[in-house]
């Protein structure tokens, strides 16, 4: 009897961990084969789930009005919402897949070292999409092991903003808070800094610390990654003295602590913003707030120019969005053409010429449009109108930037990597590590991330 | 006659006899179709639990000894994820940050909430409104919580610094400071504490009153009265509270996601409000390690049913149930 009832138990169990794993979901074994027929003169139909975009404005209803024109029969459906990864990958380890995907450039790699999306080299040949259009910085951050996984789309890039007053009154100038001269630099922090009763009341430099350590990196000369992705190199000496020297912008203001309950007490989006209210005197900042500053506080007196590396030259940290084919999809070939025609000089054309006609009814200039496609870009800034300065400095300091991007190669272990480099950052901004500590213990676990996921990548090619 | 007698006296003898049988049959037959009633009324529930609760739990036991990143196959790895949460210093952090919140939040939780009770308790007529407004904060979604935490604790001119300012003290940097966010985040859960007011307000009626006129009758004091009657006489619930927010405490997560990782600060954290789930989570759904993620759940709940064990135990010697013998 109770051999029987152990027996009994024992097939239980066994019957439970076999339908257990038989449960389990997954695609089993990465990206599925891509059969689809790519020809740009082919003619399509069937459905098209889109995730991860929900642009609402004129850029991105003239370029969809464009791309379904160009899909002739295919029915377009537009998942709402930003992407949300976790329902994308259920999808897709469900078989139920959205034909195309929507996504941060450096999402990508770690998207595509999982199996979760197609390298598109037949989607770019079949389409004919001319990859020498895009940008390289940006299609670096789409390439991983040397296959093409996703077609760039916006970039964002980052230009220094100053308060043109407050500089006047230290006695500094824009060149002083560029970037080019740390050492200036840092004394301009200082000129700029004002407390009040011991508390801060002028913020003299933002150094935008954690999110911009790759752009003080990479202005140095240096890079967090190497450039096939596989070795990090966070406790390099220009990642050392880049965070101790963005370190030391804060604590000459009193400590990040202080800085940074500042800057959260601010009106970011608002005619109150730190530049309007004359509390803040400089920092770097993607391209867009130009244009939120100008909507916001049109007579603000501000100062631009771009990021400068330490030999002055223009730099900035490339970043952006991507189209991608999720595994599995159902109708890559319509998912391919809406890529190319959603990123292709004639959709970015429609799209300025929107944009500009908005403008125009508002009274406001159009500061142009930055895409990952170079040929767009050129031919969108021959369509800029001015707005006076000092906006036109500032969009002529968003071009200059984005002719000088810079970007970290895709690899299989993103979110690790930038959460080792964030918390390191983080760890020693709030005084718990020195800058050599906490880049040596970030360097420590980002390159065993690194190895995994190249290694689970290369097991799941072997296979 | 005397053929059928013997019969006859068998067959009453057999009634006799087989009387308690049927009436046992009967009453087997009754409480079956009772408990088949039983079951089919709690079936949605049955249903429920075994889909959203049983399963998922041994699923996520098989989870915790395989290398899974959602997308492809499980693959099994035995008790290496466990050996791997040993050895994961953040495990450590995150584990002591959760101990510290949960001892300092839970009594400190308790006694405001006793002493809001206390205080409606003699509001008279008032209590009702009074109750309403100790509750609604109560139905704050607790990510707005978080983000309140960030504009009231906010170190250079959050309300509660400008308060603190009235009276001379010059207030911490409570959002930025390793050393004051947890009790930052301490004080902004006492936020909620409305649904414990209205439990403890609801136990403090409950004290029969012709005890605390026996005690005024023996000369018994405010403190005596408190101690000998009050709070025996309320125990249960106070245990109920204490069982209950221990639990959300080791399991607090949404107000420091919120306000340290989340759409607050995209960037910017502190390790000073890396709790265990927040950690949990960002193994689980950032970096896709599902296998480590359900090792870290299943440790999180041995870890829980140790301390309401001991609770249980200990409980055995300070709550007072009136039924007990």
């Amino acid at each position: 009897m109770h051999r029987s009832r152990r027996i009994s138990w024992t097939a239980g169990v066994a019957i439970a961990v076999v339908a257990m794993g038989g449960c389990a979901v997954g695609t089993g074994g990465g990206a599925q084969e891509d059969t689809a027929e790519y020809d740009s003169g082919a003619t399509l139909d069937g459905e098209l789930s889109v995730m991860g975009f929900s642009g609402v404005d004129e850029v991105a209803t003239s370029r969809v009005d464009f791309a379904e024109a160009e899909l002739g029969d295919v029915e377009v459906e537009l998942i709402e919402g930003d992407l949300d990864i976790q329902q994308f990958l259920s999808a897709v380890a469900s078989g139920e897949p959205p034909e195309l995907l929507y996504a941060d450039r450096d999402q990508i790699g770690s998207l595509a070292a999982r199996g979760a999306i197609i390298p598109l080299e037949r989607c770019i040949e079949g389409e004919g999409i001319d990859m020498g259009q895009f940008r390289e910085s940006a299609v670096d951050q789409v390439t991983l092991d040397g296959q093409v996984y996703g077609i760039p789309e916006f970039n964002q890039v980052q230009v220094t903003m100053a308060n043109a007053d407050l500089l006047a009154a230290a006695g500094v100038s824009i060149e002083d808070v560029n970037g080019s001269d740390r050492a200036a630099m840092t004394e301009a922090n200082r000129a700029l800094t004002k407390s009040d009763g011991g508390s801060l009341s002028v913020i003299g430099v933002d150094s935008k610390l954690p999110e911009f350590l790759p752009l003080w990196v990479a202005a140095a000369g240096g890079s967090l990654l190497s450039e096939d992705g596989r070795t990090a190199s966070l406790d390099s000496q220009e990642a050392v003295d880049a965070l101790t020297w963005g370190v030391g912008i804060y604590e000459d203001q009193g400590g990040f602590s202080a800085v940074k309950a500042f800057r959260d007490s601010a009106d970011f989006f608002g005619e109150g913003n730190q530049f309007a209210t004359n509390v803040l005197g400089a920092m770097p900042m993607e391209q867009w707030y130009i244009n939120v500053l100008n909507e916001a506080s049109p007579d603000a007196p501000m100062a631009f120019d771009t990021v400068r590396t330490t030999s002055g030259e223009p730099i900035a940290f490339a970043g952006g969005s991507a189209w991608a084919i999720p595994s599995g999809t159902e109708n890559a070939a319509a998912a391919c053409r809406w890529a190319r025609a959603m990123t292709s000089v004639d959709a970015w054309r429609a799209a300025a010429d929107a944009r500009l006609a908005v403008r125009e009814d508002e009274g406001k200039p159009f500061t142009g449009i930055l895409t990952g496609n170079s040929v767009a870009d050129e031919e969108i800034r021959g369509m800029v109108t001015s707005g006076g300065e000092p906006w036109d400095a500032g969009v002529e300091a968003m071009y200059e930037a984005n002719d000088h991007t810079v970007s970290l190669p895709a690899n299989p272990a993103d979110a690790e990597f930038e959460q080792a480099m964030q918390d390191a950052v983080n760890s020693v901004l709030n005084g718990e590590a020195t800058a050599e500590e906490a880049l040596a213990e970030a360097q420590e676990t980002a390159q065993k991330a690194l190895d995994e996921g190249w290694k689970t990548l290369e097991e799941r090619g072997a296979e | 006659m005397t053929a059928t007698a013997p019969m006859t006296g068998g067959g009453v003898k057999e009634r006799h006899s087989a009387a308690p049988e049927v009436r046992e049959r009967n009453r087997r037959r009754a409480s079956r179709r009772n408990v088949g009633s039983a079951l089919l009324f709690l079936s949605p529930w049955i249903l429920g639990f075994l889909v959203f609760t049983a399963w998922p739990m041994i699923y996520s036991a098989y989870l915790s000894l395989t290398d899974y990143d959602v997308i492809n196959d499980p693959n099994f790895v035995g008790f290496e994820n466990y050996a791997q949460l040993a050895a994961d210093p953040k495990v450590l952090l995150a584990l002591g940050n959760t101990a510290f919140f949960t001892l300092v939040q839970v009594p400190l939780y308790i006694i405001v909430s006793l002493a809001l009770a206390l205080l409606l308790d003699r509001a008279g007529r008032a209590s009702g409104f009074f109750r309403t407004v100790f509750f609604l904060p109560k139905m704050t979604p607790p990510v707005a919580v978080g983000v309140l935490f960030l504009l009231l604790f906010n170190g250079q001119n959050g309300l509660v610094n400008t308060v603190l300012g009235w009276f001379g003290i010059d207030g911490p940097a409570w959002t930025t400071d390793p050393a004051w966010v947890k009790p930052g985040l301490i004080f902004m859960s006492l936020w909620t504490v409305g649904s414990s007011v209205i439990i403890l307000l609801a136990a403090l009626r409950n004290v029969p009153e012709t005890l605390y006129e026996s005690a005024k009758l023996d000369g018994a004091g405010f403190w005596r009265t408190s101690f000998s009657i009050t709070l025996p006489m309320i125990s249960p619930a106070l245990f109920f509270i204490i069982i209950v927010n221990t639990i959300a405490g080791l399991q607090t997560f949404d107000e420091a996601y919120t306000a340290f990782f989340g759409a607050g600060n995209t960037t910017y954290s502190n390790d000073a409000a890396l709790f265990y789930v927040i950690y949990l989570f960002q193994q689980a759904f950032e970096f896709l390690n599902m296998g480590y993620a359900s090792a870290m759940a299943w440790c999180l709940f041995l870890v829980i049913m140790i301390v309401t064990a001991i609770q249980l135990i200990v409980s055995r010697r300070f709550v007072y149930y009136e039924g007990d013998r």
